[in-house]
């Protein structure tokens, strides 16, 4: 089961700079939301910008990653 | 790429339920596809996305993926986007919840959906309930159903 630390580690170690906060706001360790800062967000838009974080995970978002919702900026 | 594959067919062979969802998307300006129905959503996220479009009084068709899996991993193949809700308008993927939520907050989404230009003499497209093949008219909403037979009579 996915931890949030988890998540965290691999948003930010495959985004370089990204900085991620993320919680696991059921307990359930399924859903997760998730606050990503980073500079390569600059100049895509929010569509890419989530792309970009859901493509870490691939095919475990709909699996083991029921639900992933998403905050992104530009830092 | 780690987009979403999904499970097929021979590449020669044709893929009705891509087509489907391909052609509800190319003759619904404003379509969501989601987890249950308008009336009835199967998920929070899909709730909170027809909310959205509810306190927007725009008119939508909207898909239930639930049906048939087979909708989803299509869908997925063809918008590249993980998660559902999904929403399309003018053929374009907006979002999924988080988006289109952010979007109606800071105004983006009702000039996205045209609602302030439409004040300014551009004409919100009418989308004929007869053109769109399958379509339910709903009587008591302002959503229009995309019935997820629709989708599977296509198959045939």
């Amino acid at each position: 089961m996915p931890t949030p630390e988890e998540l965290k580690q691999r948003i930010e170690a495959a985004i370089p700079g990204a900085h991620a906060e993320v919680e696991d706001y059921t307990g359930g360790g399924d859903h997760f939301r998730a606050t990503v800062t980073a500079q390569a967000f600059a100049g895509r838009s929010r569509i890419e910008q989530h792309r970009l974080v859901y493509d870490v995970f691939g095919a475990e978002i709909g699996g083991p990653i029921h639900a992933l919702s998403l905050k992104t900026e530009v830092g | 790429m780690n987009s979403i594959s999904p499970i097929t067919a021979p590449s020669t062979e044709t893929n009705p339920i891509r087509d489907a969802i391909e052609a509800a998307i190319a003759e619904n300006r404003v379509l969501l596809f989601m987890k249950g129905t308008p009336e009835t959503p199967a998920c929070g996220f899909s709730r909170r996305t027809v909310a959205v479009l509810q306190a927007l009084d725009t008119p939508f068709a909207a898909v239930d993926i639930l049906p048939d899996p087979r909708i989803r991993q299509e869908l997925s193949a063809i918008s590249n986007w993980p998660t559902i809700p999904q929403l399309f308008v003018a053929g374009e993927l907006v979002g999924g919840c988080d988006i289109v939520t952010e979007m109606y907050e800071s105004g983006e989404l009702a000039q996205a959906l045209g609602i302030e230009s439409a004040a300014e003499g551009t004409p919100a497209p009418h989308m004929p309930e007869e053109s769109i093949g399958g379509l339910l008219a709903d009587s008591g909403m302002r959503a229009k159903r995309v019935s997820p037979e629709s989708v599977e009579n296509r198959l045939g």
